[in-house]
């Protein structure tokens, strides 16, 4: 079967600056896929071509088999929410859900009760006749959500939509989107630059770097089998080690910081010998320790540095000349001094290697 | 500690009054003063008493001329709206240097003085100056006059003023978030529906300026109706030249001020209590 969406190709210059280099993403319908990368990466430019605001320099994209080439904005059927919400100030909250369906010649009566249902919907009851300036910044997220939905759109597009809001008011948002995203099945796709966002509410990242998809898979795939470097540290807290390959069979590389280690974890890089890597081990995955555990890969290291998180910290610490990052279960922080040396111990099948 | 903060407080709040003080003296002195010496002279003059008043009030020519003067503001602002809305328009869509070249050709009457220009269309509309001569020559035989008609002090007065109209605008439309328009496209939004539900509420406060703006100047206008309108279309402000400066009739001409200031004030009034619009969009 062929994918809901399909991007090929897709490139975007502005003059001789290369805004997307080549965009290939198919998306199945009723999926919730995130863009996740740095600012500047290009994840608004996708975006704005998918709408049909930019055109593409090259490439296609077709949305359930049809091509979008020459269709205008407004012919599209696609339901966008914009980081700063764009509400229309003159207009209530009612106003405002009814406006796409009064663009397609729906009654007045019947379109109002219709937003009022959109804006149960997205929990707004009773709000329907304030003003967008009467309204909380959340509470104007959850108008334009339901603008953008109520005339079920083929596509969902959200811009960081959640970027204004405080973290409490963020979480309760981000669960709050992923429910009604499943309620009415549509096809989404959510910008972010928050990975923990992109984590808790993706079915699929999208990684873009400088214009290029960097990886694009489920996010526990892309956080334990990052195919790049890039990924491996944007994404999450990350140990990444310089290491040569000694024995592919046996899949063991000889690192400079740790010695000789065997890289066991699933779903890794075909690898030669001799090969130049980059070994990564979460943070999460070490543990502290006074005295050698038995039956793990163990090294000694000194604690520079412990931040405390409360439920649990992050302690920095060096073996040598290389950082070593643990993350420890906010209990046993207690009993961890900086400047103490102590041992960090591993399990093979934490250690997973990807080009250098 | 407290004293000296609350006096630091105090001093700071005392800035804003002294550096308004050279202003607030001025007027006080060169409008103000004189403003209470009209009032005081449409109930003293010639004798004491409300007669002035009742004279403006009831009398039909002067009534005639208030209500002319009101027509020809609300037309000249009706005419600038028309005028300036698509020019700011362009401006807002067009490149920053085009936008700039145009504000430079609209604020170009600015710099040459008001009898000037006034004067530039006596010649321009008179009987011997080009637009006859183009009437005629398209064939027009014997064109009608179009100096000192309602004509001639209605366009004259538009394009004194339209530049107010423009730059209220305009500078509304600058601040207009474009992704409100995109967003309206996205959802449907074409042409006249855009522009009729998102674009034209978007600009209304600046509407709303300008036209109050436009309006209000146009009641008080002098020297273009004077010169280039018609002498029987005579608006508020050239009465009261004429009234004093032919008849020497103080008294009369001051009461006419007076109830032309009133209903302005009125006017105003009514704009900030009735279209706040700035409130509407915070
Ligand atoms: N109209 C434009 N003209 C020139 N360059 C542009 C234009 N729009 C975007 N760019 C450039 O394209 C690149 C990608 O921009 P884009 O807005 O897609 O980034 P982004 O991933 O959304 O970043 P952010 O997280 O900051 O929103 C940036 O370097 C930006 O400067
Ligand atoms: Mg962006």
């Amino acid at each position: 079967m062929n994918p809901y969406l399909q991007l090929s190709g897709v490139n975007k210059t502005f003059g001789d600056f290369t805004a997307l280099d080549r965009i290939d993403l198919d998306i199945e319908q009723g999926e919730f896929v995130t863009f996740l990368g740095p600012s500047g990466s290009g994840k608004t430019t996708t975006l704005m071509i998918i709408a049909g605001f930019e055109d593409a320099t090259r490439g296609a994209i077709t949305i359930g088999g049809h091509s979008l080439a020459g269709l205008a904005p407004q012919e599209r059927n696609i339901g966008i929410v914009f980081q700063n919400y764009a509400l229309f100030p003159h207009k209530t909250a009612a106003e405002n859900v009814y406006f796409p369906l009064q663009m397609r010649g729906v009654k007045k009566a019947a379109g109002l009760a219709k937003a009022e249902e959109m804006l149960d919907l997205v929990g707004l009851k009773g709000f329907a006749h304030r003003y967008p300036k009467e309204l909380s910044g959340g509470q104007q997220q959850r108008v334009a959500l339901a603008r953008a939905l109520v005339f079920e759109p083929d596509l969902l597009l959200l811009d960081e939509p959640l970027g204004a809001l405080d973290k409490n008011l963020r979480e309760q948002m981000q669960i709050e989107i992923k429910r009604i995203q499943k309620r009415l099945g549509v096809t989404t796709i959510f910008v972010t630059h928050d990975q923990t966002e992109a984590m808790s509410m993706s079915d699929r990242i999208v990684v873009f770097s400088d214009g290029n998809i960097e990886q694009a898979g489920a996010p526990l795939d892309i956080y334990h089998r990052p195919s790049t470097r890039f990924v491996a540290d944007f994404i999450g807290e990350s140990n990444l080690l310089d290491a040569v390959v000694t024995d592919a069979e046996a899949r063991v590389a000889e690192c400079p910081a740790l010695g000789s280690v065997v890289f066991g974890a699933e779903g890794q890089p075909p690898v030669v010998d001799g090969q130049e890597v980059a070994l990564l081990i979460r943070p999460e995955h070490l543990k502290l320790s006074r005295d050698p555990k038995e039956g793990r890969m163990n090294a000694k290291m000194v604690i520079d540095t412990i931040v405390n998180y409360g439920d649990n910290a992050l302690v920095i610490g060096h073996r040598g000349d290389t950082q070593i990052r643990v993350r420890v279960p906010g209990a046993d922080v207690v009993i961890l001094k900086e400047g103490e040396e102590c041992h960090f111990s591993w399990t093979e099948d934490a250690a997973f290697v990807l080009d250098r | 500690m407290a004293v000296t903060l609350s006096t630091l407080t105090e001093r700071r709040n005392l800035w804003p009054w002294l550096l308004l003080a050279p202003l607030a003296v001025y007027l006080a002195l060169f409008f103000l003063v004189p403003l209470a010496e009209v009032a005081i002279m449409s109930v003293t003059e010639p004798r004491p008493g409300l007669a002035n008043y009742e004279k403006v009030l009831t009398g039909s020519l002067y009534r005639k001329v208030f209500l002319n003067t009101f027509a020809t503001a609300a037309l000249v602002t009706v005419c600038c709206l028309l005028v300036g809305y698509p020019l700011a328009y362009l401006m807002n869509a067009t490149t920053q240097r085009r936008a700039m070249m145009i504000l430079l050709l609209i604020t170009m009457s600015f710099w040459t003085s008001f009898l000037v220009r006034t004067y530039a269309w006596m010649v321009l509309l008179g009987n011997n100056g080009p637009v006859i001569w183009l009437l005629e020559t398209i064939g027009f035989e014997d064109p009608p006059g179009i100096l000192f008609t309602r004509f001639s002090s209605t366009l004259a007065m538009v394009h004194i003023l339209a530049p107010y109209m423009i730059m209220n605008i305009y500078s509304v439309m600058q601040k207009i978030d474009r992704s409100l328009i995109r967003s309206a496209e996205s959802m449907g939004a074409y042409g006249l529906s855009l522009f009729r539900h998102v674009y034209l509420p978007l600009t209304a406060p600046g509407i709303a300026n300008g036209s109050v703006l436009v309006f209000v100047i146009c009641l008080g206008f002098y020297v273009t109706p004077v010169l280039l309108g018609s002498p029987r279309e005579q608006m508020a402000a050239g009465l009261i030249g004429h009234q004093i400066e032919e008849f020497l009739a103080f008294g009369l001409g001051s009461a006419m001020a007076i109830v032309l200031l009133v209903v302005t004030l009125i006017v105003l009034a009514i704009y900030s209590r009735r279209f706040g619009l700035d409130k509407l969009y915070g």
